[in-house]
C-alpha cells in the first residue's frame, strides 16, 4: 500500500472519530469542535520538541577532524613520493 | 563462511583534483584486507581531476582505480548509474569525495552487513557513535528540522534520509535506481525510502562527518525549497 494511502486512512479514521463525538455529544460540542485545532497544536509542539531536543543531543566528533588532518598529512607525504600531484589548490 | 565479497566503491567527483587522491590514500590504508575496486566518475572536472586520477592509476593499478569520466555535469543519480555498469563487485559502496565521508567506516559498514546479512547499510550521522563537525547551529537547526519533518511525514526506518554513504548489495541497488527519478540529494531520500518500501533489509552504522576542509561545499538555500518540493514527491508517490 502506497504510504500516502495509510496516510489517509488515518486522517480518514481519526475524522470518523471527530464526527461520531461530535454526533453523539458525550462530550459537550464546544470542545468538541476545538478538538482539531487541538491537534494540530499538538502535532506542531511535538514538532519544536523534537526539532529542540535533537539539537541539544546533537551529536559533534571535534576529535574526528583532529584525526582527519593527520590522516590529510600523511595522505600527501605518501602521495607526493609517488608522483601523485597534491600540491595545495 | 562468506564467499568472496567484492566491493565497488563509486565516487562520484567534480572539481575534487585534490580530495580523491586523499580519499584513494585513505581507502587503500583501511581495506587492505578486502577485495575492491574504485570507480570515480568524473564530470569533466576543468581543475584537472582526471590528470590526477591517472597520476593513482600508476600507483595503485588500473584495476583497482577506474576512471569513467563524462563529459560534464549530468547530474548525482546518473552518476552511479554510469558507476554501477562498470562494477565488478558484488557490493557497492557509494561515498563522496570531498572527505566528508571518512573511509575508516568502511571496514564497519562491511562487518555490518556480514553480521546481519543486510541488504543496504547506511551510514547514520544523527545517532550516538556518529556525529557532524564544522557545522554551526543554523546548519544543525536545518539539518534536524528537516529531519523531524521527513520522518513525521514518511516514517522512513532509517534515522539519516539524506545521508550518503551506503553500502548495496549491487543487485538491490539496480533495482532502486531504476525506479528512483529525483535529482541531488533528494535522490538519496528517494533510494532509502523506495528501498524502505520495497522491504529491503536495511540496518545502520554510526559515521562521522566532517565538513569539507578543501573546496567549497554545494549546499545553498535553494536546496530547502528542493528539499521540500523533494519530500512533498516521496510522500506522494512512494
Amino acid at each position: 500500500m502506497k504510504h500516502i494511502v495509510k496516510i489517509m486512512t488515518l486522517l480518514v479514521g481519526i475524522s470518523a472519530l471527530w464526527f461520531g463525538l461530535l454526533k453523539t455529544s458525550m462530550v459537550p460540542s464546544s470542545h468538541t469542535l476545538l478538538l482539531p485545532i487541538y491537534f494540530i497544536m499538538c502535532l506542531g509542539c511535538y514538532g519544536l520538541l523534537m526539532v529542540g531536543v535533537g539539537l541539544m543531543r546533537f551529536p559533534t566528533c571535534p576529535q574526528e577532524a583532529l584525526l582527519l588532518q593527520q590522516d590529510v598529512i600523511e595522505a600527501k607525504g605518501y602521495l607526493k613520493q609517488r608522483g601523485v600531484d597534491v600540491g595545495s589548490e | 563462511m562468506a564467499e568472496r565479497n567484492k566491493y565497488s566503491i563509486i565516487i562520484p567527483t567534480y572539481n575534487e583534483r585534490l580530495n580523491i587522491a586523499l580519499v584513494v590514500f585513505l581507502v587503500f590504508k583501511h581495506l587492505w584486507d578486502v577485495d575492491f575496486e574504485i570507480i570515480v566518475v568524473d564530470d569533466g572536472s576543468p581543475d584537472g581531476t582526471q590528470e590526477v586520477v591517472k597520476q593513482l592509476q600508476q600507483v595503485y593499478g588500473e584495476d583497482r582505480i577506474l576512471l569513467r569520466a563524462r563529459p560534464k555535469k549530468l547530474g548525482l543519480g546518473t552518476a552511479y548509474s554510469h558507476g554501477l555498469k562498470h562494477a565488478s563487485g558484488n557490493f557497492v559502496v557509494i561515498m563522496d569525495a570531498d572527505l566528508s565521508h571518512h573511509p575508516t567506516y568502511l571496514p564497519s559498514f562491511i562487518k555490518k552487513q556480514l553480521e546481519t546479512g543486510a541488504n543496504i547499510v547506511t551510514g547514520t550521522r544523527y545517532v550516538k557513535g556518529g556525529g557532524v563537525h564544522g557545522w554551526n547551529l543554523m546548519r544543525k537547526l536545518t539539518s534536524r528540522g528537516a529531519n523531524v519533518l521527513a520522518q513525521t511525514l514518511l516514517w522512513p526506518g532509517v534515522s539519516d534520509l539524506t545521508g550518503s554513504f551506503r553500502l548495496y548489495r549491487k543487485s538491490v541497488l539496480e533495482d532502486i535506481i531504476s525506479s528512483c527519478v529525483s535529482k541531488g540529494y533528494v535522490f538519496q531520500m528517494e533510494m532509502i525510502v523506495r528501498a524502505s518500501r520495497k522491504g529491503y533489509h536495511i540496518e545502520e552504522v554510526p559515521i562521522s562527518f566532517v565538513d569539507r576542509i578543501y573546496g567549497s561545499s554545494k549546499l545553498g538555500g535553494s536546496e530547502i525549497v528542493e528539499y521540500l518540493k523533494g519530500l512533498a514527491y516521496l510522500l506522494v508517490t512512494t
